[in-house]
């Protein structure tokens, strides 16, 4: 698993080093196979592409919560529904760009 | 990379998407100990679950319950007995509150002006042999008449050993009043002479389950792979059972690793504290365990296995759509 980052090296991550923690977060927790961090689509709709369900999503949402040190609300968790709403969804949480 | 879109033509494609948002958190309620039968094989009384717990009889206990209930995240309530129809002013609380599936024997009935989008399931345990001698009386020649022609209604047919070869002739009654039917199996917890599955037998179901969902397509709410799990106890090799089950109540789910299951699920007992182990009785062998909503919805928590070809794919969605449809969270 990928180790925790702290709210201030979440300031320093570049966007695309973000969507690739989460990527890897996402292969890891849902065992995906045949794709890697640098490969994954970040557009792709979790839920209507790649098939996660509101399991899956609880279980990425509390790695994404201890790994990124943000509070995720459950009524949010329809908006993590790609790579990169996920990662602009933690950047609202933390106020950075 | 397998995904959803890649796996699936347009069509199914489509179907998938009416099915991926639903998000159900359901949990199972008993509504009262009571029941107005006393049938040979029934769990709630053949483990002793109606002594389990002496039955709140406040109302406003019961509503700020449910109110809790709601709030935990529940957002389908499935009432069991006893007999939930004994006691329509707690049926009413939840269904104020709650989207809300009534279990019922069907002797009394549910009235449609007090409840008109409640969905209700009828049991029946075979013909009128079958139902005589497990249950006392012929239950569908008052049931049938207290909801033909009810479109919230079905009636969920408990098969026995006993129907094997003979189950199309009851369908046809069910049709014939203008109701659906869902199947699911006897699991013969009190082990009454003469209905104990045997592999043979359920092998010969499934053949016959197909065809009649092939033959009343407008009546059979079903779908071949659940018939295909539920009988062979299997799903991709693995056995059904404690390890895989996935209706356990949340809070009494020690299994380690945890298997995928239902989220937030509860079975609460009717004093509202006390809580079952799972959809059915602790007394009864997993392993032989046929309840039909437990297969259901193993194959339904079980999506990421069923990723791995179009046709497997294809049966998780048939599968959740039934589901959804015996809900009443898709028409018909």
């Amino acid at each position: 698993m990928a180790s925790n980052v702290g709210a201030m090296d979440l300031r320093t991550l570049d966007d695309r080093g973000l969507e690739r923690r989460i990527a890897e977060i996402l292969i890891s927790e849902l065992k995906l196979e045949d794709v890697t961090a640098d490969t994954f689509d970040v557009g792709l709709d979790l839920v209507d592409e790649l098939g996660i369900d509101s399991m899956d999503l609880t279980t990425v949402a509390l790695v994404l919560q201890d790994v990124f040190r943000v509070a995720i609300d459950e009524d949010d968790y329809p908006r993590l529904k790609s790579v990169r709403a996920i990662r602009e969804y933690i950047r609202s949480k933390i106020g950075g760009a | 990379m397998l995904t959803v879109r890649s796996l699936l033509e347009d069509a199914w494609y489509e179907r998938y998407k009416r099915i991926s948002h639903l998000n159900i958190r359901s949990s199972i309620y008993d509504v009262t100990d009571r029941c107005n039968l006393r049938c040979k094989g029934c769990f709630f009384f053949s483990s002793d679950e109606h002594r389990a717990a002496a039955e709140e009889k406040d109302l406003g206990a019961w509503e700020a319950f449910i109110e809790r209930e709601r709030t935990r995240g529940v957002n389908l309530a499935i009432l069991i007995g006893g007999e939930p129809t004994l006691y329509l002013d707690r049926i009413e609380a939840f269904y104020r509150r709650l989207p809300t599936y009534c279990a019922t024997n069907g002797l009394l009935k549910a009235p449609r002006d007090r409840f008109p989008e409640m969905m209700v399931g009828i049991s029946l345990w075979g013909d009128e042999e079958d139902e005589r001698e497990l249950r006392g009386r012929d239950t569908f020649a008052v049931s049938s008449r207290h909801y033909a022609g009810d479109p919230l209604a079905y009636y969920l047919y408990t098969i026995t050993p006993r129907q094997v070869g003979r189950v199309e002739r009851m369908t046809r009654r069910i049709r014939d009043v203008g109701l659906k039917v869902h199947y699911q199996l006897l699991s013969n917890d009190e082990g009454a002479d003469g209905f104990n599955w045997e592999q043979a037998r359920l092998a010969e179901l499934r053949a016959e389950l197909d065809g009649l969902l092939e033959r009343y397509p407008d009546t059979v709410v079903s779908a071949r792979y659940y018939h295909e799990v539920l009988t062979t106890g299997r799903m991709f090799g693995r056995p059904f059972g404690w390890n895989e089950c996935p209706s356990v109540t949340e809070s009494m789910d020690t299994r380690q690793p945890r298997p995928r299951r239902l989220i937030r699920f509860v079975r609460w007992a009717s004093d509202l504290r006390t809580t079952h182990r799972c959809c059915t009785s602790a007394t009864r062998d997993c392993s032989t365990c046929k309840d039909g909503a437990a297969h259901m919805s193993w194959i339904m928590v079980s999506k990421h296995a069923h990723l791995r070809s179009a046709g497997d794919l294809r049966n998780w969605i048939e599968v959740y759509e039934m589901f959804a449809k015996l809900y009443r969270l898709l028409p018909w």
